[in-house]
């Protein structure tokens, strides 16, 4: 039982409307995992309650047997595109040196050598020629590349990426697919809040099927099947008219 | 400049001038975070929640730094505790609270003394700083030059990206309540230089005036305080001059300072946009 990580009894509610329930699964590290499920279904919360960025009604997190807050440093998290101020006055080098400050600790300033590592990844991105931008003058799939940037500086071990390919070209859904996979190969872990139905199968080892419940956790193959994805998105629509609430 | 002269040899002079550029560096730094964190109505509000600690010293007869500082961080408690424990939202629990607290303020003071004290405190009166307010001011300063120097990293990111910066175990509760009691402090050492009602004007306009100047936080600090401590320059001098109140001497210099670069700043500048518009719309004519 020591490299998984373990989500138990996870519930989420806001002001007495529950928007996650029991959520419970479990996953080997080193795998490439996308949470999926209609809108509105909770996949965004379902990562920040994991994470303890929101506040549970209950539920255990355990990351390696340990929890949740003796790992943090190695926790990388990328937000939704919407979440973030793009008028803030940061330039594109400085976003991904941003990375660098969990592994400095208090007082100590990027040294040459965090710069170094900050330039670096923006390469592997490809978007070194970007690095005296300011961040709002980049198109949607830069902006994503250079956040996924400033989490390969953190050297984190544990991925969580939110809606990562919303309103982004191909070419920079190419990019970030691939870095996500060759960490995946490296061992990391890497959580994907993910919509797109169609691309399910060629990105993710694992899936996470949700709507305010489970509906499915583990391998994609057995849980991308079609009773499950019916069940899952036909919530909405049927089971409060079978209930008889609404029209 | 009889300015100069009247500083070198005036006393009262020299130390107002001294508080007014410290407050308007302060002011600059402070507002800046205040700004980008989207937090401008928070200023207001702890500065006009400082009025009931002001009277209750007045009446203990302790200087009033003590009890405006308190009451400020209560306030800004308060208000943390009303909109996380319910639905009501952050700018609501704002108004509720400072209202509130800003009208304690007004009863107290009124019933312990006479009114032209509530004009000073309300619109500032720099000329009359006596040393000890000086001394008070260039401590506060000192404290938020250095927690800003010394935090700086932890200050950008949790202003910048929240989210990611908790996930990686930043506390950001804590960051989010140290930045409220800074800015309790420079309300408080800005009490007699600028006043209650118009230290939130000190705290945005020069900051709003940098951002529109530069794509670098460093830089939007640097220039924020430079603005600050300007205009501060500007309402002394002014106020010796004419013998005018000098909090609302400085906010109009503050606030001319930031017309000026809200028309003409190299990139943002709307008087360029304009004119470039309007070559465009020539262009097309022809």
């Amino acid at each position: 039982m020591q490299d998984t990580i373990n989500v138990e009894n996870l519930s989420v509610s806001y002001y007495g409307n529950e928007v996650l329930k029991d959520i419970s699964f479990s996953f080997k590290t080193g795998n490439l995992i996308g949470i999926i499920g209609p809108n509105g279904a909770g996949k965004s919360t379902l990562m920040k309650a994991a994470l303890g960025l929101i506040s549970k009604d209950s539920g255990k997190v355990e990351i390696c047997g340990k929890p949740i807050d003796n790992v943090r440093k190695k926790i990388a998290y990328v937000p939704q595109r919407s979440n973030i101020d793009w008028d803030f006055p940061i330039i594109v080098k400085d976003t991904v040196l941003l990375g660098t400050f969990p592994n400095l600790g208090l007082f100590r300033r990027p040294s040459k050598k965090d710069k170094e590592l900050a330039a670096q990844c923006l390469e592997e991105v490809g978007m070194k020629d970007f690095s005296n931008r300011q961040i709002a003058e980049l198109s949607g799939g830069q902006q994503q590349r250079v956040f996924l940037a400033r989490a390969l500086a953190q050297k984190a071990d544990f991925f969580f990426l939110d809606e990562p390919f919303v309103g982004i070209d191909v070419a920079s859904e190419e990019v970030i697919i691939n870095i996500l996979k060759s960490l995946r190969d490296a061992g990391k872990t890497i959580f994907v809040v993910h919509h797109d139905l169609s691309k399910v199968e060629h990105y993710f080892d694992d899936l996470i099927l949700i709507n305010k419940e489970l509906f499915g956790a583990g391998p994609v193959k057995k849980v991308f099947r079609t009773e499950n994805m019916k069940r899952c998105y036909n919530m909405n629509l049927s089971f409060p008219q079978g209930l008889g609430v609404g029209v | 400049m009889e300015f100069i002269h009247d500083l070198m040899t005036y006393e009262f002079l020299q130390k107002a001038f001294i508080t007014s550029i410290m407050v308007g560096i302060i002011c600059g730094v402070i507002g800046s975070f205040i700004v980008l964190r989207g937090m401008a109505l928070m200023g207001d509000a702890i500065s006009h929640a400082v009025l009931p600690g002001v009277a209750i010293s007045y009446m203990l007869g302790i200087n009033y730094f003590y009890g405006a500082a308190i009451t400020g961080v209560l306030t800004a408690l308060g208000i943390g505790v009303i909109s996380q424990n319910s639905r009501i939202k952050n700018d609501s629990s704002i108004g509720l609270v400072f209202s509130a607290m800003f009208a304690l303020g007004i009863v107290l003071i009124t019933a312990a003394q006479s009114a032209t004290d509530l004009t000073q405190i309300l619109f500032g009166n720099v000329l009359s700083v006596r040393t000890s307010d000086m001394l008070i001011t260039l401590i506060v300063g000192a404290i938020v030059l250095l927690s800003v120097f010394l935090f700086y990293k932890e200050l950008l990111v949790s202003s910048f990206d929240e989210t990611m910066a908790a996930a990686y175990g930043l506390k950001v509760r804590l960051i989010h309540y140290g930045i409220m009691v800074l800015l309790t402090l420079v309300t408080v050492a800005s009490l007699q230089t600028v006043g209650v009602i118009l230290v939130v004007s000190m705290l945005i306009t020069p900051a709003s005036t940098a951002y529109l100047l530069t794509n670098r936080l460093s830089i939007m600090i640097f220039l924020a305080a430079s603005f600050g401590a300007l205009s501060s320059i500007l309402g002394l001098y002014f106020s010796f001059l004419y013998n005018l109140p000098s909090g609302p001497i400085i906010v109009l210099a503050t606030t001319t300072i930031f017309i000026i670069v809200f028309l003409f700043s190299p990139r943002q500048g709307t008087f360029w946009r304009m004119l470039q518009k309007n070559k465009r719309k020539v262009a097309i004519g022809k």
